[in-house]
């Protein structure tokens, strides 16, 4: 017991900055919790979601170097599973008009945590199924072989009336309204996969992301490796999609097109393939920022008519802007570094340093 | 005993066949070495024993001790190279291939990879297990590094660091798979000779004091002469010659095949 209590307290001492940030967060979340209206709470929500959802897309697309684009079909299987399992069994003949749903299933009402869980294994158990064969595939294969997979998940959703209620999608699903719940589970993904990657296995995931044919030789079996990274990448995202459907309270086959997987794509080239901390700040830049720049979409805007003011010009700033920080940070905001205490003190001391230096060299050029 | 066997190992590209009959038998604690001119098949037998390719025919048996001291002869061909090192062959590269971007520790622990008893859950909710796991495996490649030198540069990215210690690096990582054999391609490529000799005394050490047995790729013939119990030459994919230094050195054959024939002489 005293044993414990001495690690524990050295790991205080010794994390005591990022125990003091991690309370802060907390702090942050209950205030915002409380007074945030909700279209910020809708935002802040679908930020936290976006973090889960792209940063397991990194633990395989980052961290393993495999290309995969599968994001959008394992968020469909989160989602419908959550919305299935937890629309009240009384809305259900209203919601399944057209056809009424499979009778099997058509009593079970689990509750939420449960439905999301199951949603997260559901999803897991498909990226076996499809990863065995599609992980023996290398770059652009791969990448298509997933990208298949959630079309044929979309199409399948589509076309099974009586579980999904097919295209015309399923409404009344119980929604979440506390930010708890997504800054939560976004905070024990984010700390698992910290873990994850900090760990054995996750610097075999970084070794077959470097070199295959040395990570094979140093004893790292390939498709294990990326097996492990595909499935617990799979689970989180099960999570993420089902958590998007009790935000939004209704799913569709429309939303989980495959563009739906750019936007965590386009977050991990953002915050650098291969950093948490870099997936984090993209996952909350991309989302406040599309909604920030939404003053471009309407007309009049600065008081003058000017044509081009109109709806599309936010995303064309938008994209204006990606590619300014694709030019200038190839690597992504972060690289694959890590926004850790080491990381900013360096920083501070570099930028610091630089204009110290200039100071110098001015006062030295002063004084010939 | 012999540690390492190869039975007529043919390994055949399409229609080049790089590897042709190949018979070697590395005795257990012996220092043998493959040399040869350029082409000569010398990477391609070593990628056959280490699984990168399946030989075209033949077997090649490897008897490792297990932990209860027995050996056991396994055939090998065809399996697959993780499962390789995990019996115990380890091995370098002739074109360094390091974990580039990563640090000198993590390159190290990497080969750890295969002796982690702990599973990725473990990992993730950081359970005394792993934590214990992560710890010895920490102690174990920090000890290698010091021997080899380079625990100073242990925050160091690979790729930062000069070429010979790349190469001692990747010798580093090999050690930590716990290896019975070690293959080493070309570990004095590029070295001046002042290097070439510390490599030579370190080779010699690392020998003693992890109880290996080596096989080594290596054109400095000072180094090779020196240090190796036997040699074998390959010379277009077929074993010309093999021997202790002495006989190899006098071999008509080998000569032939580094120099080129006198043509005076064969009229």
């Amino acid at each position: 017991m005293k044993n414990t209590q001495n690690s524990l307290g050295a790991y205080l001492k010794k994390h005591w900055k990022t125990v003091v940030f991690l309370v802060l967060v907390l702090i942050g979340i209950g205030i915002a919790d409380q007074f945030v209206n909700s279209f910020m709470r809708r935002l802040l929500n679908l930020s936290a979601i976006y973090t889960i959802v792209a940063l397991s897309m990194n633990l395989v697309n980052g961290f393993t170097g495999q290309f995969s684009l599968g994001q959008a079909g394992f968020m469909a299987i989160g989602a419908y599973t959550v919305a299935i399992f937890t629309v009240p069994v009384g809305l259900r003949s209203t919601i399944f008009y057209l056809a009424p749903m499979a009778p099997l299933l058509a009593n079970i009402q689990l509750p939420f945590v449960v439905a999301l869980i199951l949603g997260g294994f559901l999803s897991a158990g498909v990226a076996f199924l499809i990863g065995s064969p599609c992980l023996r595939l290398r770059g652009d294969y791969l990448a298509i072989a997933t990208l298949g997979f959630s079309e044929i998940i979309r199409i399948i959703f589509t076309n099974t009336q009586t579980i999904t209620n097919g295209a015309l999608g399923i409404k009344s699903i119980p929604t979440i309204n506390s930010l708890w719940w997504t800054f939560g589970i976004a905070l024990i993904v984010i700390i698992a996969c910290f873990l994850l990657i900090n760990s054995s296995y996750g610097r075999a995931f970084k070794s077959v992301r470097e070199d295959e044919i040395a990570a094979e030789a140093m004893g790292v079996s390939l498709f294990k490796t990326k097996m492990t990274a595909f499935l617990i990448s799979a689970f989180f995202t099960g999570i993420g999609g089902g958590l998007y459907a009790a935000l939004l309270g209704t799913v569709d086959p429309k939303q989980f097109y495959f563009t739906l997987t750019y936007n965590f794509l386009l977050i991990i080239v953002l915050g650098g393939m291969g950093s948490i901390s870099g997936t984090i700040i993209a996952s909350f830049v991309v989302t406040l920022g599309q909604e920030a720049l939404r003053f471009l979409d309407e007309p009049m805007a600065f008081g003058l008519d000017l044509p081009i003011f109109r709806p599309g010009l936010r995303m064309v700033v938008f994209s204006f802007l990606l590619m300014v920080v694709v030019l200038f940070y190839r690597k992504g905001l972060m690289g694959t570094n890590e926004l850790t205490w080491n990381f900013i003190i360096n920083k501070y001391r570099s930028i610091k340093s630089r204009f110290t230096k200039k100071a110098a060299s001015a006062q030295g050029g002063d004084s010939k | 005993m012999s540690l390492l066997r190869t039975e007529n190992v043919i390994m055949q590209f399409g229609g080049v066949i790089a590897v042709n009959d190949l018979n070697i038998d590395i005795k257990k604690g012996e220092l043998a070495a493959l040399i040869g001119p350029n082409g000569a098949g010398k990477t391609t037998a070593f990628n056959v024993i280490t699984g990168v390719y399946t030989p075209t025919s033949g077997k090649v048996l490897f008897s490792p001790t297990d932990s209860a001291g027995v050996a056991s002869e396994i055939d090998i061909s065809g399996k697959r190279p993780d499962k390789i090192t995990g019996l115990g062959i380890a091995r370098t590269f002739q074109n360094i291939r390091l974990f580039s971007d990563l640090s000198v520790l993590e390159n190290v622990l990497i080969a750890t990879h295969l002796n982690i008893n702990y599973s990725f859950l473990s990992a993730m909710l950081r359970m005394p297990k792993a934590r214990k796991g992560e710890r010895e495996a920490k102690e174990k490649c920090e000890f290698l590094l010091e021997r080899m030198g380079l625990i100073d540069l242990k925050n160091e990215k690979a790729s930062s660091l000069p070429y010979g210690q790349q190469r001692h690096l990747e010798i580093a990582r090999a050690l930590a798979t716990n290896p019975q054999l070690l293959l080493l391609d070309e570990p004095a490529a590029g070295m001046n000779p002042q290097e070439t000799d510390e490599l030579t005394d370190l080779i010699f050490k690392l020998k003693t004091d992890f109880d290996l047995t080596i096989f080594m790729i290596e054109h400095h013939m000072d180094l090779v002469m020196e240090i190796s119990d036997h040699i074998y030459v390959l010379d277009f994919g077929c074993t010309i010659a093999k021997g202790n230094p002495n006989e190899i050195q006098n071999d008509p054959k080998v000569i032939e095949a580094y120099l080129g024939v006198d043509e005076d002489v064969e009229d």
